[in-house]
């Protein structure tokens, strides 16, 4: 590194100077191959779906109907006092799928608290991913086995987690992919900014899903951000921003493959705004009539990701009515063996709070652990109606 | 490969060296022991960090070893944890002590939480190097004693070093544990020194073990980081007013040495808990509470605290004010019941 010369040149006088141009200035990068379309990209309905694989539109479809239907069981089963909270993701189902199929055995995925149905799709235990909304543990799977960090409830805080992941595997020299999802709301947070500006200047193998579903609890887009969209947010970070329909599973799929082979590339990150909407209330505990209108979410239904892909393949000839009732057959199933194992009580052990905030219990630790497991030993022994 | 068993020339055994000293090479040698660990911060590159406590890291590790990252704390650390999910061992430095605050979130959210939110399936070996404390004219968000904050959360080891040789083995240890730990460097010690031979370091208690660093009949001063010195040029003035302390330096936060702690004050009768942090909701009363649990029936008199003054780090003009020096802590010493009146 050349350090800077100690002898400074002096400036002439007033009298004697004569100003001259600063060093020449030009954008360190060009915008416009970074600037996202004027539309969301759609595949259904033209070429590109009718170009793609039939294998993949079909097992896309048997998880969106699989997701929906694990949005509502288990809503109902939060209804039922099964789980503490669920946040759904109905509507958004190909948003989800779409994201869990993208990804490579050794990839990575990092999703929010909405976003269970990814984590089911890319083939965790279905029990496992709800222990967290039931309350039973925090995170009920181990994320190195299938890759998938935990689900992260404070929002975007999962985003800088994935671009050091990334950054790390390429370091190593791993042909690895990080793909990280947030939400509209989750966009104004300072994680995010600072996670996709970390990503571009590492050029780090990531790609960002933002599910724009309209809501963040209650607050509207437009109270969230004054951008032209989402994607646009991309450009101030020096990366590549698309916009697609959120509805369309194919469409989001095409555009996360290709966000992620350029991250393969080494290329650097993407930002995908999937344009979606969230046609369930926030959680079970919201009421979503206080701030949006029945017609709304009407028009968002009619443009339901399972129907639209269904359209398609109904229309191609790939799928029929009996292929569409065997896919719905296999996700009631599904769902009543969600509903079975979840009816059994979760094996609970008050130990297990001290077992692992440490890699060993401090003394301080060990001291309140035997201060419970003695309250515990006494509250059996008085249920058991001994004398003390 | 250098490592910490690299025999010393006996020249060299006897050297002064510097707490900045020491802290750098614990980082080398644990990044030339562990291609894993990794050094990331504001500035740690290039310029070796502004206190220069990463100088030469990265010339000799490179960039991708020592990383000068965006100025984005929040990042830095979010970052980190992404990185050590993925098998590395980060060594973040923070700039100063109230820059870390943008990083909070991910540290009490997730670096803290990780490992029980995941039943251990997912350790974060983290260290998160803190330069804290006043005392170097430091100018409005440059001087907090930001430990209390870190106590608070469980799930983080909280170290802080008052010697070279500490430094160096706290450190080495910081970084090679399997748990987060927030590694606060006193800067004002930066530039203390000691002979200490940084080819034959010796070798330093495990995080979590206290250290009595002056032994003494008749009160126990329990101190940390930059009050270290501060209690030790108290005992020796104290000799003339008759009273024998003990000085014990924590070294470790969390996990609290009770036993080093009660031990001492047992035998001593007498205890003044001494730091920077202010006293309203800082160490100083967890300190006295735990040790007033232990030792209550060996006590001559109530635990003191002298601690900073409860209110924001003055400007540097009026810091000399607000340190808790040699006088106060005598003047406590003075309030600790020595004859009783009847």
């Amino acid at each position: 590194m050349k350090k800077s010369s100690t002898s400074v040149q002096e400036l002439p006088a007033a009298a004697a100077y004569r100003p001259t141009p600063p060093p020449a200035w030009r954008p360190r990068t060009d915008p416009a191959p970074l600037l996202p379309d004027p539309e969301p990209y759609r595949a259904l309905g033209t070429d590109a779906a009718a170009d793609a694989d039939p294998a993949l539109l079909l097992r896309l479809y048997t998880e969106l109907v699989r997701g929906r239907r694990y949005n509502t069981q288990a809503t109902a089963l939060t209804k039922q006092g099964r789980l503490a909270v669920y946040p759904s993701s109905t509507g958004q189902e190909a948003c989800e799928v779409a994201a869990a199929l993208v990804l490579r055995a050794q990839d990575w995925l990092f999703p929010s608290y909405r976003d269970t149905l990814a984590v089911v799709a890319r083939g965790l235990d279905p029990v496992q991913a709800l222990t967290l909304l039931r309350g039973d543990w925090h995170t009920g799977y181990d994320p190195h086995e299938h890759r998938v960090a935990p689900l992260s409830t404070p929002l975007a805080t999962q985003l800088p987690h994935a671009v050091g992941l990334a950054h790390a595997a390429r370091l190593k020299g791993d042909d690895v992919v990080a793909l990280a999802l947030v939400g509209d709301g989750g966009t104004s947070e300072g994680d995010f900014h600072e996670a996709l500006n970390f990503a571009a200047v590492w050029r780090a193998p990531v790609v960002f899903l933002v599910q724009n579903n309209g809501f963040a609890i209650s607050v509207p887009l437009a109270k969230q951000s004054a951008a032209p969209s989402l994607a646009h947010k991309a450009v101030g970070y020096g990366m590549p921003g698309r916009l697609v329909d959120g509805n369309d599973a194919v469409a989001v799929h095409t555009v996360l493959g290709q966000a992620m082979e350029r991250a393969r590339r080494g290329e650097g990150p993407t930002l995908v705004e999937a344009v979606t909407y969230r046609v369930d209330a926030h959680t079970n505990a919201d009421d979503a009539t206080r701030y949006r209108d029945a017609q709304e979410v009407d028009t968002w239904r009619a443009h339901d990701p399972i129907r639209l892909l269904e359209h398609e393949l109904t229309r191609r000839g790939l799928l029929d009515e009996e292929g569409i009732a065997e896919v719905a057959e296999a996700a009631e199933e599904m769902a009543a063996r969600l509903r079975e194992r979840m009816n059994a009580e979760p094996a609970l052990d008050p130990m297990d709070l001290f077992a692992h905030v440490h890699a060993e219990r401090t003394s301080q630790l060990r001291e309140q652990e035997a201060q419970l497991r003695a309250e515990l030993a006494a509250s059996a022994g008085e249920g058991a109606g001994d004398q003390r | 490969m250098t490592g910490v068993g690299t025999l010393p020339l006996a020249a060299e055994a006897a050297k002064p060296a510097t707490m900045a000293q020491a802290l750098r090479r614990a980082m080398r040698d644990a990044m030339a022991a562990d291609p894993s660990v990794h050094v990331l911060g504001e500035d740690v590159g290039t310029l070796g960090g502004v206190f220069r406590i990463t100088d030469g890291l990265a010339a000799e590790f490179g960039d991708e070893r020592c990383t000068d990252t965006p100025l984005a704390e929040a990042g830095i650390l979010g970052a980190a944890v992404g990185m050590a999910m993925y098998g590395l061992r980060p060594v973040v430095e923070m700039q100063f002590d109230a820059f870390a605050y943008p990083s909070f979130e991910q540290l009490i959210s997730h670096v803290a939480k990780m490992r029980n939110r995941t039943r251990g399936a997912m350790p974060l070996p983290i260290t998160v190097r803190v330069p804290y404390g006043g005392g170097i004219g430091g100018v409005e968000h440059h001087s907090d004693s930001s430990e209390a904050y870190y106590m608070a959360t469980p799930g983080l080891h909280v170290v802080t070093p008052a010697t070279v040789a500490d430094a160096y083995g706290l450190l080495r240890a910081a970084i090679a544990s399997d748990d987060p730990v927030v590694f606060l460097e006193p800067k004002r010690l930066y530039w203390s020194k000691a002979p200490w031979s940084q080819d034959a370091p010796a070798e330093v208690e495990p995080i979590g073990r206290a250290v009595v660093r002056r032994s003494g009949r008749t009160a126990t001063l329990i101190t940390y980081g930059p009050s270290v010195p501060v209690c030790l040029e108290a005992a020796e003035a104290a000799q003339e007013e008759g009273w024998d302390l003990e000085v014990v330096d924590l070294r470790s936060l969390v996990p609290f040495d009770d036993e080093t702690v009660a031990a001492s004050v047992r035998r001593t009768g007498r205890a003044v808990v001494v730091h920077e942090s202010t006293g309203f909701g800082g160490p100083g009363g967890e300190i006295a509470a735990r040790v007033t649990e232990r030792c209550f029936h060996h006590l001559e008199a109530p635990v003191l605290r002298v601690a900073g003054f409860d209110i924001p780090y003055p400007p540097p003009m009026l810091e000399r004010h607000h340190l808790p020096g040699v006088d106060r802590v005598l003047d406590a010493v003075a309030r600790l019941q020595w004859e009783t009146e009847n």
